[in-house]
């Protein structure tokens, strides 16, 4: 209880602190380089010219002071700082050259979670993409829509744990003849089949593990894509049923060819977010049943036996390398934006 | 709109896929809070659909033998009641494992030495002799029963008080309101700046900030926790601390605020500031005058994400907080009561349901700004 109060505090005299940095700042600013007075003498004028100028210029800084500072310390620095890292020891004293690096290009732990990275990223994204296309386009055309959104976004609100335990139940097993209690074996059970520990068996539990994903992401590109297909211009999809077209013509036709866009910018953002996932792999099976993955692996390597920096720090570093692809692609997509302004 | 006829073949498909897919989505979520309420006992004999219609089991009761036998009326009698005071209505019963259902409640049956054995559909069972009873061990009976479900909050109450979850979700919460506040006002300003203010380097910061949006987290525990040891070394205080894990969500969700703020303040109308810059506004004033509340929509969406955000992470909590038992956050507990109790689901099933509350109220609250914001483009 005693955080709360704590946090609330903090919460206070940050806001506190920092708009009054702000408004502080400014009043110097203005006291330095004064921009108004009551005199009419043309010296002053300008003199306050020039001090226009120069406020002008100093202003934008000292808004973007503050976010400067905080993306410099905890993104940019610690970036530069773990790729340098990669090349030290495990605690990072000894500059140890491409030893981390050889290591991991022989660890059979690297390689079961390159393999099921690999998994994970072909089949997450395409799955949620795509189900989260065909619930739009379903949704789009039923009275009890929006309702239907609304649950399937529902998972994107609840953290990755909480969806693990979620899904823990419906996977559970139960020796046969016994009782099923988890939704998946009953169903199986119901049709005839044999009860299976399915978080266990070896190469399908990945997917019974990408499953939480899709679940949670479905939602996200669902939103995304029914906006996406109601911005489609009525005269494209008007001309197609004036030629006789049918609504699943249209839907695949002439829909989502003009959506691409909206698409790529789903199926990226998911790929990132699969790169990123750590919490499903380690509430879970802690990477046993060779369900490793990168992300997993480097949290590993961090802690365990005392954490050793070096493989650590080579790991995130395979991550980010693995992401730069798509950075560069969003970086060029705003610039091309802001050339138009 | 394409215009098909209400009812059509192809209308019924619609609604019956989607609701297919609608109902995957729904029931694993129902499935876990049925269980969070459900008496602990029955949750491990059936699945939690039963619950909701009633469960038939077997059962295999055995009677007490010749020491519970009690003399009324010129007969010897054993009387028992199969579900030991609970509730429940026999459906079939038997007396031999290869015929367990072969007698319908209500039914005497004459045992081997010659008593006679009754089970009521209530449960009360009685095997009545003229002579005296001389097994020892009692009769065995086999039954089919129909259980009614039972409900009950005494879950959450053992998770709340023993599993120190209330501790949790006041830690949780007091990670989160800094976290969400901080970035937010320190990223309006900057935001403003980029949208409205001239200056040389404009574009290289967007194009920074953009940039930085898909670094993953990863890139950046090792040097953190690092720097975080020295300091508190160099200070000789704990190094996992509230104020750590503050800086550092504050750090992490600045691209993302930056870049939907920066977004939304862009396209605000320009005649507004336009006329308001003619009538000697300053840069600040237009900020906290104009700006500022024109934005509220978007505020209100990117509060709503870093919440959410902070609330559910593990990763940073884990790593800046610890896992301490009273630094714990509510993901962090929940985590290690997977690993912990794992196959205890009337503890898992409620403590899985106390650290989603909060997000479910959330999204169910103000989903529209949740909408709102996934739109412009809020994804982590």
């Amino acid at each position: 209880m005693e955080q709360l109060i704590l946090g609330l505090l903090a919460a206070t005299l940050g806001v506190g602190g920092s708009v009054a940095y702000f408004f502080i700042a400014n009043s110097i600013l203005d006291r330095i380089y004064p921009v108004s007075t009551s005199s009419s003498n043309p010296k002053i004028q300008s003199l306050l010219t020039r001090n226009m100028r120069i406020s002008g210029a100093v202003r934008p800084w000292l808004f973007v002071l503050p976010a400067l500072l905080f993306l410099t310390t905890f993104l940019v620095y610690p970036i530069v700082k773990t790729a340098q890292l990669s090349f030290f020891d495990a605690s990072n004293g000894r500059f140890v050259a491409f030893d981390n690096w050889q290591w991991l290009f022989f660890d059979a732990g690297f390689h079961e979670a390159m393999l099921n990275n690999t998994l994970w990223l072909i089949v997450v994204p395409t799955l949620a993409t795509f189900l989260g296309l065909v619930i739009a386009g379903l949704t789009d055309r039923i009275w009890w829509g929006r309702i239907a959104q609304s649950v399937v976004l529902m998972p994107m609100a609840i953290s990755f744990v909480g969806a693990s335990v979620i899904w823990k139940f419906v996977y559970d097993y139960r020796a046969e003849g016994g009782q099923q209690i988890g939704l998946l074996n009953a169903i199986v059970v119901f049709f005839g089949g044999e009860p299976q520990a399915w978080i266990t068996l070896y190469f399908w539990n990945n997917f019974f593990l990408m499953v939480i994903l899709i679940w949670m992401q479905a939602g996200f590109a669902m939103v995304i894509l029914a906006a996406a297909l109601r911005a489609v211009p009525e005269e494209t999809i008007e001309a197609a049923v004036i030629d006789g077209a049918g609504p699943v013509h249209i839907f695949f036709r002439i829909k989502i060819p003009q959506i691409w866009g909206a698409i790529g910018v789903v199926w990226t953002t998911i790929t990132i977010l699969v790169l990123k996932v750590f919490d499903i792999v380690f509430a879970l099976t802690n990477a046993q049943w060779n369900t490793e993955v990168l992300a997993n692996l480097m949290f590993s390597w961090m802690f365990r036996g005392g954490g050793h920096f070096g493989r650590g720090a080579a790991i995130a570093l395979v991550i980010m390398l693995l992401v730069i692809p798509i950075m560069i692609w969003n970086i060029r997509r705003a610039n091309l934006e802001m050339k138009d302004h | 709109m394409v215009v098909t006829p209400k009812r059509s073949p192809f209308m019924l498909v619609v609604h019956a896929i989607t609701f297919l897919l609608v109902a995957t989505w729904f029931l694993p979520t129902l499935g876990l809070f049925v269980t969070s309420i459900r008496d602990r006992d029955q949750i491990s004999v059936s699945g939690w659909w039963t619950a909701l219609t009633g469960a038939t089991q077997s059962k295999v009761f055995r009677a007490p033998g010749a020491d519970g036998q009690k003399e009324q009326g010129g007969a010897f009698v054993i009387s028992a009641h199969v579900f030991n005071g609970g509730q429940g209505r026999v459906s079939a019963f038997g007396i031999s494992s290869l015929a367990p259902r072969a007698y319908q409640p209500g039914q005497s049956v004459s045992l081997r030495d010659g008593s006679v054995l009754t089970l009521r559909a209530d449960g009360i069972l009685t095997i009545e002799s003229a002579k005296r009873i001389t097994r020892r061990r009692g009769q065995r009976v086999f039954l089919e029963a129909t259980l009614p479900p039972r409900f009950t909050l005494e879950n959450y109450g053992e998770v709340i008080g023993a599993e120190n979850l209330s501790q949790s979700f006041f830690n949780s919460l007091a990670v989160a309101v800094p976290a969400t506040v901080f970035p937010i006002i320190i990223a309006a300003f900057a935001a403003y700046a980029l949208a409205w203010m001239e200056f040389p380097g404009r574009r290289v910061v967007l194009v920074g900030v953009v940039g930085l949006l898909v670094v993953p987290i990863q890139m950046t525990l090792i040097p953190l926790l690092t720097v975080y040891n020295q300091i508190g070394a160099y200070w000789g205080g704990a190094t996992k601390s509230y104020l750590g894990i503050w800086m550092a969500h504050t750090g992490f969700g600045l691209p993302l605020a930056i870049y939907l703020l920066h977004n939304y303040m862009a396209g605000l109308p320009k005649e507004v500031i336009e006329a308001a810059r003619v009538d000697g506004a300053t840069h600040l004033e237009l900020f906290y005058k104009i700006v500022l509340p024109l934005s509220f929509p978007a505020l209100a969406s990117l509060a709503i994400f870093q919440f959410l955000w902070v609330w559910n992470d593990l990763l940073v909590a884990i790593v800046f907080l610890g896992a301490g038992d009273e630094h714990l956050v509510l993901t962090g507990r929940l985590n290690n009561l997977l690993c912990t109790h794992g196959g205890r689901w009337h503890i898992l099933a409620a403590s899985a349901f106390v650290t989603i509350a909060v997000p479910l109220c959330v999204f169910f609250g103000l989903q529209r700004y949740l909408v709102r914001g996934l739109l412009a483009g809020a994804v982590k």
